[in-house]
């Protein structure tokens, strides 16, 4: 007798590959035809008279190293993005740690932090940007103290900082809850017996919390770190990257290049290496996972 | 014990203090929507106004067609996120549950989708969508959130959770004859409550606050969504309409903040679930 086609393992495998194809098709619809077609635009002009494209080779990498304004955009996206991480994973950590325990009151203070998390970004962005103009509510705060504030937003070294601590506290929530959730999950037992052992607070955050948390604290690196080299709202609501270019991030160029000035060609040239940016920030973060994350086997 | 006490009054104090930049934008910008225009800047600030007028809230909707910009806002976040939940939990529960040949290879592909920045794939995206004749529908911005980056991390927490499932059930239900998509839909499904409101949250926060594309795509006012149409409020010569602004910003806002106040235990687990998993 023969063997029916439709074996449970065949069926199994037809269905397994259904239920894929919506989102397979979604993938290389939307995003690796859209890489491909990104590089094949970063060999091109485009001719903005005539709609066409002009094969260059390797003209607009080439443009790369002469653009003047490069190397500041680079410098400002390292300063944002490093800004944002370490102020957001350390404040996180410190916002995780005190609210880890159990007072009246605790549920409410984490509600608070969490909230701007759901503020649309647009709408938190003007907010502080009301906020932070010349005679908006900080610098009325201040003088209530008698500090005469800046005019944050138009001056190029307040800038920056205003800007990145502006993304820190909406955003900060999101590691604040990842650190929570974290650090209940470290045994309480570990705790006692490095009490016993007569360690002090100092050194049982460093020898057993953090170690403890390394996965967390590295996946929060991860998130955050793509995330801030995402940040376009932000800046395009707050400063449009200036003054000058002190807040123009790569994102931000990218736009600017392709769709106020519209060069295609240069701006996904831009636009392929933030994404090289990013692939090797997530492959250098695999690499250290495996270093320095603590494992308990 | 009196140690204990006073330490607890520092942490609480301390805690205070670090929330004002968490708390007071968002209460100054509902207090400061019902003040009179030339209030807003006055100094020293008031938080509060004597006068409370709604006026900025009419102009709102006399000035864009605001109504209509909220429905589009409300609309796409809710095809976007039942899209999403539908094609992530399919393809969640494939890469999970099921053996087929490159399955490993191809959720690898998939995956990809989430290492790619929207800002890479805008430009040629934008080209593809002007010769498909979607510039200045809401098309793109429907596909493209419900297809890829929002719905890769959805498959990705619904793959996470599905792996943990215990497999008895399954097997259970296999031998009373159930297939594949039956076992999806009647044990899987309800079983992945809380991955799947991690999902809603994640995936209706993301396509609600949508900046770039709509404004890439969209030039109507009457098709804007809520966040671009913030940014709109500027009288014929350019100046700002602050207490406009400030209104059309608490509408946009106070809402999602209430189902947050509501709903916090499932948005906080849902988000520390699906971080943690991963």
């Amino acid at each position: 007798m023969k063997a029916p086609f439709w074996t449970t393992r065949r069926r199994d495998a037809l269905t397994g590959y259904l239920f894929i194809t919506p989102q397979l098709i979604g993938v290389v619809v939307f995003v690796l035809v859209p890489v491909g077609l990104a590089v094949w635009y970063s060999l091109n002009d485009w001719n903005i008279f005539r709609g066409e494209l002009t094969f260059v080779g390797g003209e607009n990498w080439a443009a790369l190293l002469d653009d003047p304004q490069l190397p500041s955009v680079l410098g400002a996206t390292a300063v944002f993005s490093g800004g944002v991480v370490v102020l957001n994973i350390s404040l996180g950590l410190a916002l995780a740690v005190m609210l880890n325990r159990r007072f009246r009151g605790v549920t409410v203070f984490r509600t608070m932090f969490f909230s701007p998390v759901v503020v649309s970004v647009v709408a938190w962005t003007l907010v502080w940007g009301f906020l932070l103009q010349d005679n908006g509510g900080i610098n009325a705060a201040l003088s209530v103290v008698g500090i005469d504030g800046t005019n944050w937003l138009q001056n190029g070294n307040t800038a920056m900082v205003a800007v990145i601590v502006t993304q820190v506290i909406r955003s900060v929530g999101v590691n604040m809850v990842l650190f929570l959730a974290a650090l209940q999950g470290v045994p309480g037992e570990l705790y006692e017996a490095a009490r016993i052992d007569g360690a002090g607070d100092a050194a049982i955050f460093r020898r057993i919390t953090l170690p403890l948390i390394s996965p967390t604290l590295l996946l929060t690196a991860i998130i955050t770190i793509v995330g801030a080299l995402q940040a376009f709202a932000q800046i395009a609501v707050l400063t449009q990257g200036g003054p000058g270019l002190s807040t123009t991030v790569l994102v931000y160029y990218v736009f600017q290049q392709a769709f106020e000035f519209n060069d295609i060609g240069y701006g996904s040239t831009l636009a392929l290496m933030l994404l090289t940016f990013v692939m090797l920030l997530t492959l250098l973060q695999w690499q250290l996972r495996r270093k320095w994350v603590f494992h308990e086997n | 014990m009196r140690t204990d006490l006073a330490r607890r009054i520092v942490l609480v104090v301390a805690l205070t203090v670090l929330a004002i930049p968490f708390v007071i934008p968002t209460v100054w910008m509902i207090a400061s929507s019902v003040k009179p225009l030339a209030e807003i800047f006055q100094s020293p600030p008031t938080l509060f106004t004597s006068s409370p007028t709604f006026e900025a809230y009419a102009e709102a909707f006399r000035f864009q067609p605001f109504a209509r910009q909220y429905v589009n806002s409300v609309y796409i976040a809710v095809v976007v996120t039942v899209i999403t939940l539908v094609v992530s939990s399919m393809a969640g529960y494939a890469f999970a549950r099921i053996r087929f040949p490159g399955s490993n290879a191809l959720f690898l592909v998939v995956l990809v989708g989430l290492l790619v920045p929207s800002e890479v794939t805008i430009v040629p995206l934008f080209q593809m969508f002007t010769e498909a004749g979607m510039v200045n529908t809401h098309w793109p911005l429907i596909l493209v959130t419900a297809l890829a980056a929002p719905c890769v991390l959805a498959t990705f927490i619904m793959r996470q959770f599905f792996i943990a499932l215990p497999g008895e059930l399954e097997e259970a239900a296999r031998l009373d004859g159930l297939g594949r998509p039956a076992i999806w839909a009647r044990i899987a499904l309800p079983l992945a409550k809380p991955a799947l409101s991690a999902v809603t949250i994640l995936t209706f926060l993301a396509s609600w606050n949508l900046y770039l594309e709509p404004t890439v795509y969209l030039t109507s006012p009457e098709l804007f969504t809520l966040p671009q149409a913030l940014t709109r409020f500027t009288d014929a010569y350019g100046g700002e309409m602050w207490n406009t602004q400030l209104a059309a910003a608490t509408m946009t806002v106070v809402p999602v903040l209430i189902v947050f106040v509501i709903a916090q235990r499932q948005f906080v687990e849902g988000l520390a679930h699906a971080g943690l998993k991963g």
